[in-house]
């Protein structure tokens, strides 16, 4: 079931301030309301994946590897291959963070990842069927949290994104529905690159990428998941605050605007 | 949102499949006080979906852990009943369940006075019986109604509805074929004299002004729905109130 959280373990005094900076129109880290902490994209240091990625967002740490394996197609989409995206918060990365299950933060990551990819067509999964209604390629998405500093959805992101974009996989032949793997590797067939980018309201001021501080005084956040064309893919709002509608529409223009950056920064990686 | 044969889903005359108009909700129908050993529930009818909302609370908080010193823990479980779609769903919670659950517990929380029953909790149990699109709106709707049924106090009725887009073009409420076929989804949850939106998710394809168009539309329904779940209210504990009266006109007379 879900429940309340427990209370941030942020000390109050702690909260007090960084409350009252960014009531000021600061923030504890002196970067400006809608300033993206500085990004790092290391690409394919896992080199048994099919693609890697790690995103350093601040100090937050994350690694995204993609697997292709083959499998059976979904009932619905015979002619199409199959995107999974799980993720670990490991407990390397928090202290609270332990092992076990899944729980509802991670599944929400996931499955907001997920949506980004899955709803832009970011990959052209009726280029991954093999036999149509027998066999397809899927293609995991697997998200490791190694270190915990805030904004996971958006480093998550963006290193999902990354690690699709850099992913390579065998080329293959179907000649009488057997499948034959050729010598040479090809690209994953990608065809938008969404990126997330997370706004949280704390007071009646909003600012982007919240770092760890910051989402434990925030009320609420948004997701915003923007594709290649300024179209909005996905969204998520989170947190036991409310937005207005006013907030919301200017959280969607900005984080439209915003994203062309980042996704400029983690395509330039790849060539 | 699913895979695209070209279907139409908005004719010449600019009707929907089931003749509804783009702005147009299903028909909603709401009763609150159906269960009888729940502190509060409610059902709801929206469209060709069927919830039932129970509410257990404040109780004690169990296992004791949970309990926060200051306020009432708000537990939430979002569930579909094996028979509730098409093809059979596992009774097991899937990962969508456990989304559902939580960001509909994120929607309510802030509209509960939790802050007056410390070391407690509230539990809410949603159970869909027959699922067609915008199952966690209506949810939302009667979880809220179950809630006030229980007589928690509430700062407000949570209201909620989702927008759209299909063939192009932004639309209200989507039904379980738009949802499938159509471009994308917008479930909203509002609460009208606060002007907050306590649940926003969307998934599939919308440029800037089209999110905008659908978010205010959703929220105009959300404020009608709003006035369905204060007569359902209304008409359940009006009519205990009339028998009190007689019954103490009685006892005068």
């Amino acid at each position: 079931m879900s429940t309340t959280h427990q209370p941030s373990p942020l000390a109050k005094l702690e909260q007090k301030t960084v409350h009252e900076i960014i009531v000021k129109g600061k923030r504890i880290d002196e970067r400006g309301p809608l300033d993206y902490r500085p990004l790092t994209i290391t690409l394919g240091s896992v080199e048994k994946a099919n693609g890697s990625a790690q995103v350093e967002l601040g100090k937050t740490r994350i690694l995204a590897g993609v697997k292709i394996q083959t499998g059976t197609p979904f009932e619905d989409t015979p002619n199409e291959g199959i995107l999974t995206v799980n993720a670990e918060f490991t407990p390397l990365a928090y202290p609270t963070f332990e092992t076990g299950p899944p729980d509802e933060d991670s599944i929400e990551l996931a499955r907001v990842v997920d949506r980004g990819i899955r709803e832009s067509k970011a990959i052209d999964l009726e280029k991954l069927c093999i036999e149509p209604g027998k066999k397809v390629f899927v293609v995991f998405v697997d998200i490791y949290v190694l270190d915990h500093d805030g904004n996971l959805i958006d480093a998550a992101g963006m290193a999902a994104l990354g690690a699709l974009v850099s992913a390579t996989m065998q080329e293959f032949e179907v000649k009488g529905g057997e499948l034959r793997f050729k010598e040479s590797k090809v690209a994953v067939p990608m065809r938008n690159y969404p990126v997330p980018m997370t706004s949280v309201k704390i007071g009646t001021s909003v600012v982007v990428d919240p770092c760890l501080e910051e989402e434990q005084v925030m009320s609420c956040r948004l997701t915003v998941t923007t594709d290649k064309n300024d179209n909005v893919c996905a969204m998520q709002k989170g947190g036991l605050g409310v937005f207005t509608p006013e907030e919301i529409k200017q959280i969607v223009s900005s984080s439209i605007q915003q994203s062309r950056e980042l996704r400029e920064k983690i395509l330039s990686k790849v060539k | 949102m699913g895979n695209k044969e070209q279907v139409r889903l908005i004719d010449k005359n600019g009707l929907r499949v089931d003749g509804r108009r783009l702005d147009e909700l299903r028909p909603v129908k709401l009763e609150v006080g159906v269960l009888d050993k729940a502190d509060g529930s409610a059902y709801i009818e929206h469209g060709r979906n069927k919830i039932l909302a129970a509410v257990f609370g404040p109780r004690e908080a169990h296992p004791k852990h949970i309990a926060l010193a200051d306020r009432a823990v708000v537990r939430c479980r979002y569930h579909m009943a094996p028979f509730s779609t098409d093809e059979r769903k596992s009774p097991a919670p899937s990962r969508r369940e456990l989304e559902l659950s939580k960001v509909i517990r994120e929607a309510l929380e802030p509209s509960i006075m939790s802050e007056y029953f410390p070391r407690s909790s509230i539990d809410i149990f949603i159970e869909v019986l027959q699922a067609d699109a915008g199952t966690r709106c209506a949810g939302v709707t009667s979880a809220s109604l179950a809630l006030a049924d229980a007589g928690i106090p509430l700062r407000e009725l949570v209201a909620a509805c989702a927008a759209g887009k299909i063939d192009g073009q932004v639309v209200l409420d989507l039904s379980d074929i738009e949802d499938k076929k159509g471009d994308a989804d917008l479930p909203v949850a509002f609460m009208p004299k606060s002007n907050a939106v306590g649940l926003l998710q969307m998934d599939g394809s919308m440029t800037d002004s089209e999110l905008k168009q659908a978010l205010d539309m959703s929220i105009n329904a959300c404020r009608t729905i709003y006035e369905m779940q204060k007569d359902a209210l209304r008409r359940k504990y009006h009519v205990e109130r009339e028998e009190e009266t007689e019954e103490i006109a009685e006892v005068k007379a």
